[in-house]
């Protein structure tokens, strides 16, 4: 892999980022507004749940982590839907950019563009709702990390999709992740759901990332199982979704979709 | 003269449509090489697959000897290309589209050559200019020295002086003229343009449904078609009938 050739794509994105205020505001805009109405049905159950009677911001921080999820996949899908869109897509790939080093690329720049929105949102929770996401301690690290893998695994599926079909499949890329946050099992235990639909969610990473962090914050436990569980998972499908990658890669390249996917 | 690019029974099939049927062809060092035909006719596949973009159904493109289609990546570094059909990002400034290609080719002084590719295509003045503000013939030039930011010795020009006024159409062409001269880049062109072709290119190939239906030097093609000019020759092949 080619480091100037990594940067160089980080950069066409950091330049467009960087030199687009409306840009910035809506990168934050989303994730704070989304923040702060969790929060406030946070305080509310804080109060009137007995389940969550005392663990001030449960939802808060589940709200939180599902919000990092969620930017970091966007992210990822709208990298790569900005080259469709700017009609740049054939420029990248005359390029000689291997696919690892795209997708090295599209990683890193995710995680910045993920964390310019989430960052000022995840520092106004304190002084509003005198919570700290910290107070999840070390296994946050892994909780970020894992969410972090399936965000960019679900961009990894979706891009596949683009790079396949087109701008066409641009509404999947969009809709992906509310079809998987009902079986997430977010801001509920795996339990509430029906048994067919608990065991398709034992399959995803979500239910056992989000079951340590009601775990560390309810009952003041930590459960390494359900870290490790989730990374185990979720390495399974980062392999499966570069390998979809790869080859809607060699199928566009078939199919002409790489000349005319502007269209 | 060293043959760099080697066509080998080239074909492209999309499902039951044959873009591109069996073409053979040959482009030395320091060759222009002209690309005509009618629009559909398999220009642009015929390049996609010459690019590595697009996979050929059988035959293959032999780059130096070495096969784009089992090397595509280090062969790239010799290679760019320009369409009016694709652009660079609009909400960059000219000079950040060139330090991302610059970066994305592997130059290695980025700065130096953005200076030397805008000071030859008169782009200093745009260099802080967004690229979508600019003119169609202003993004042209862009699009240029994109194309040169990595000095490749092969070159493919897909309409480079399409949406140009005569002076800055002519300031370009005297500008791939030279560079082909002075780098010995090989260049394929497809044009529209019969006077463009007939003044850069020493071998022009004639394209329609998806073959090569005649080749030669523009001056031979005239002469061999009792025409006066290279559109009168193109006319002829394809049979494009002038009568409403």
């Amino acid at each position: 892999m080619n480091f100037k050739r990594i940067f160089g794509l980080f950069l066409r994105h950091f330049f467009l980022i960087k030199s687009s205020l409306p840009r910035i505001l809506d990168l934050i805009y989303w994730p704070t507004i989304q923040i702060i109405l969790w929060g406030f049905i946070s305080k509310f159950f804080s109060i009137h749940s007995d389940y969550y009677n005392n663990t001030v911001g449960v939802i808060l921080t589940c709200a939180i982590l599902y919000d990092f999820l969620f930017r970091s996949s966007i992210s990822f899908n709208m990298l790569f839907l900005e080259e469709i869109w700017s009609r740049n897509f054939t420029n990248l790939f005359i390029a000689p950019m291997k696919i690892s080093e795209i997708i090295t690329s599209l990683i890193i720049t995710a995680l910045i563009r993920t964390l310019i929105g989430l960052v000022p949102a995840i520092l106004i929770t304190s002084p509003l709702f005198g919570i700290s996401i910290l107070n999840l301690g070390v296994p946050l690290f892994y909780l970020f990390l894992s969410l972090y893998i399936f965000g960019i695994t679900l961009g990894l599926f979706v891009s596949s999709g683009l790079l396949r079909y087109g701008p066409a499949f641009e509404n999947i890329a969009w809709s992906s992740l509310f079809l998987l946050a009902p079986l997430g099992c977010i801001y509920y235990p795996i339990e509430i759901l029906p048994q067919f639909f608990q065991t398709i969610a034992r399959g995803l990473p979500l239910v056992y990332i989000f079951e340590e962090a009601r775990s560390i914050l309810v009952n003041k436990e930590v459960n390494y199982s359900n870290i490790v569980e989730a990374l185990y998972l979720n390495g399974i499908y980062l392999f499966l979704g570069i390998s979809l990658f790869y080859y809607s890669f060699s199928q566009a390249r078939k199919k002409g979709s790489l000349i005319n996917i502007g269209e | 003269m060293k043959t760099l690019i080697i066509v080998e029974n080239l074909s492209k099939n999309y499902s039951k449509k044959e873009a591109v049927k069996n073409i053979n062809f040959k482009i030395n060092e320091n060759e222009i090489l002209g690309l005509l035909g009618p629009n559909g006719c398999g220009k642009t596949t015929t390049i996609a697959m010459m690019l590595g973009l697009l996979k050929p159904t059988s035959g293959k493109v032999l780059i130096n000897g070495e096969d784009i289609d089992k090397n595509r990546i280090s062969l790239l570094h010799k290679m760019n290309f320009i369409s009016p059909y694709i652009e660079l990002p609009k909400k960059l400034s000219v000079k950040e589209n060139l330090i991302v290609y610059g970066h994305l080719y592997g130059v290695k002084k980025v700065k130096s050559r953005i200076e030397y590719l805008t000071e030859k295509l008169r782009l200093k003045e745009f260099l802080n200019k967004q690229t979508g503000e600019l003119s169609s013939g202003q993004k042209n030039r862009v699009s240029l020295a994109k194309a040169l930011i990595n000095d490749p010795s092969i070159l493919f020009l897909d309409e480079p002086t399409a949406s140009l006024d005569p002076e800055t159409g002519n300031y370009v062409r005297s500008f791939i003229e030279k560079i082909s001269k002075e780098k010995n880049m090989s260049i394929l062109l497809a044009s529209h343009n019969m006077d463009e072709v007939k003044r850069l290119c020493k071998n022009v190939l004639m394209m329609k449904d998806g073959e090569i239906i005649d080749k030669g030097a523009p001056n031979e093609l005239i002469k061999k078609h009792g025409k006066t000019n290279l559109e009168e020759v193109f006319l002829k092949l394809n049979k494009v009938d002038d009568e409403f």
